[in-house]
């Protein structure tokens, strides 16, 4: 098993979009670590011929496919940090 | 106790149909019982008095001109935090949530407030239903109402230990890897984590979309299965949802546990078992046993790895599921960041929790390019051979009986600094989400002063099974007739 480094841990934050602070990835690459060396028993079953499994019960996955009204605008919108004109406000993206 | 917080669902229900009381007194009385114990519990992050007395009040009206009594009538019930109710706020005891008010209910709340339930507040949890103890909260530390220096269990801390308490008869907790079942065990009350698909998952704030699992909680069997049949059944909203039929779960309770056999994997209860809680287990399959039941021994080989299996699927799927909570739809937002990247990362560092970012770093980690085959797809495969596990067990007995939690409630700061020793509290009540298998989580006793408890795991949709047999042993027992002193 690879060690877990705060380089692995900073690689993995930023896929993740957090920021953590100088601690927390000191922290984390500890106990992280600690984690994956406890989940390595699992590495040592034969799971060759087993199929993943992802649901419980697929039953009923299916409907179909019929339009129909979605969430009122400006009830979504009351939520909303910031908004405009019935749209979301971010920070420039383009351009800035 | 003959307080009317003192008294179950069934007998509120019977009094208010037959008008010997109405919903509002029943309402008042769990409001005054809540006033009374709350500043010692801290199980509530709201309280809606106005809007559940009006709620009781037309119903009372309702039932006056003459419109038959539902099922739930004039039943007050506290909802965990991670269910939405149109108008309300929904924290998911996260601050990334702050401000966020859904413009939507969810159906297992919808199906409870149709059949005359009065929704009197919303619960404490552990931030986005992870953690083992409710201190994962971001608002409140939730007592245990049996030792007020432990811990209710989690993540639907603050719901069990309402119903312990009595200032509800029901409440509603989520069930991803034990929410339900542990907290029910530490506070020693009754949960019912239902089959995967059973109850509606619309309007449910999602964990871990593949385990997560709504269920009541309540003080008896009883009441439990008064709440599930009203719960149950198939909602279009939600796809994972089973187009099974619900039987009416109350007409099992008699039933008895005449020749039912329950399979037991003593070899996987040998190792870190508080002593005095796997002797109330011991005592409990007696209790079955001397009612009709049959003890066999099953073999449950790949359960060791449960643990390990649960917390990559889990953070997996959490990592997915939490990428939503990024600044600009809803909730909290970052002031003032330099750009889309700062705002997303600033908000999240700020919003969450040091639990839901390890969990959320693990999820991302397991995920990861390079170690998706060894994590990940690799736990998905073990889960199926748990899955295999149980249909094997399941063909030599009609449940499986284990402790629900390894020991009793543990004190406030225990295992806050250890993630990993939280996380192996988690031994018995894992396996069952990874099957997608129904659980119900009973009393059984006490060690030292505080609840010990156990649960029957059952077939997929067989939670009649289950609540038949815990029926019985409530029937023999009076674990579940004692409350807390507070």
């Amino acid at each position: 098993m690879p060690k877990v480094t705060v380089e692995t841990v900073d690689h993995v934050a930023r896929l993740a979009r957090l920021s953590l602070s100088e601690e927390e990835r000191v922290l984390f690459a500890r106990q992280l670590d600690q984690i994956l060396e406890y989940a390595e028993s699992i590495q040592a079953l034969d799971t060759k011929a087993v199929e993943p499994m992802s649901h419980a019960f697929t039953a009923g996955a299916f409907r179909e496919d019929v339009p129909r009204e979605g969430l009122p605008r400006d009830r979504v919108l009351e939520s909303a940090p910031d908004a405009q004109d019935g749209l979301f406000r971010v920070p420039r993206v383009i351009g800035g | 106790m003959s307080a009317l917080h003192a008294l179950s669902a069934t007998e509120i229900r019977r009094k208010v149909a037959a008008r010997a009381l109405s919903a509002e007194e029943v309402t008042k009385a769990h409001l005054e019982r809540l006033k009374a114990v709350e500043p010692r519990l801290d199980a509530y992050l709201v309280v809606l008095e106005e809007r559940a007395l009006a709620r009781a009040r037309a119903l009372d009206q309702a039932l006056a001109e003459g419109r038959p009594a539902p099922p739930l009538a004039g039943v007050p019930v506290a909802l965990k935090d991670v269910l939405d109710v149109e108008g309300l706020p929904t924290t998911c005891g996260s601050r990334i949530l702050e401000g966020y008010r859904p413009p939507f209910t969810a159906t297992a709340v919808a199906r409870l407030e149709a059949a005359g339930a009065v929704v009197i507040g919303k619960t404490n949890m552990d931030e986005f239903a992870m953690g083992s103890s409710t201190e994962n909260s971001a608002y409140k530390k939730t007592k245990n109402p049996w030792d007020l220096g432990r811990v209710p269990g989690g993540s639907s801390g603050g719901s069990a230990a309402a119903v312990a308490a009595g200032t509800a008869p029901i409440a509603l907790g989520t069930d991803t890897g034990g929410s339900i079942r542990q907290p029910a065990a530490l506070c020693g009350v009754v949960g019912l984590k239902p089959t995967y698909g059973r109850v509606s998952r619309y309007g449910l704030v999602a964990f871990a979309s593949s385990l997560d699992q709504v269920g009541p909680l309540a003080r008896s069997v009883e009441d439990v299965a008064l709440a599930a049949s009203v719960l149950c059944g198939h909602d279009p909203l939600d796809s994972t949802s089973a187009p099974v039929p619900v039987p009416d779960f109350t007409a099992v309770l008699g039933g008895g546990a005449r020749d039912a056999r329950v399979g037991v994997p003593w070899g996987f209860l040998e190792h870190g078992v508080d002593e005095g809680q796997l002797a109330r287990f011991r005592e409990a399959l007696g209790v079955l046993e001397k009612a009709g039941a049959r003890l066999v021994d099953v073999e449950l080989p790949h359960l060791p790895h449960a643990i390990a299996t649960y917390y990559i699927v889990a953070t997996a799927e959490a990592s997915s599921n939490l990428a939503r909570y990024d600044g600009v739809r809803y909730g909290l937002r970052a002031r003032q960041p330099a750009d889309l990247g700062g705002l997303y990362g600033q908000t999240r560092d700020r919003g969450f929790g040091p639990e839901v970012k390890r969990r959320i770093i693990l999820g991302t980690f397991v995920l990861s390019s390079g170690y998706y085959d060894a994590y990940y797809l690799r736990a998905q495969k073990v889960r199926t051979l748990i899955r295999r596990d149980f249909e094997e067990a399941f063909r030599a007995c009609d449940v499986v009986a284990m402790p629900t939690s390894p020991v009793p409630a543990f004190r406030f700061g225990e295992k806050t600094e250890d993630p990993l020793q939280m996380y192996l509290a988690d031994i018995f009540t894992v396996p069952a989400n990874l099957a997608g298998i129904p659980g119900l989580a009973l009393p059984c006793g006490f060690v030292g002063g505080l609840p010990a408890g156990f649960q029957l795991l059952g077939r997929p949709f067989d939670e009649e099974t289950l609540l038949r047999l815990g029926a019985a042993y409530q029937a023999e027992t009076d674990h579940h007739r004692r409350s807390p002193k507070l």
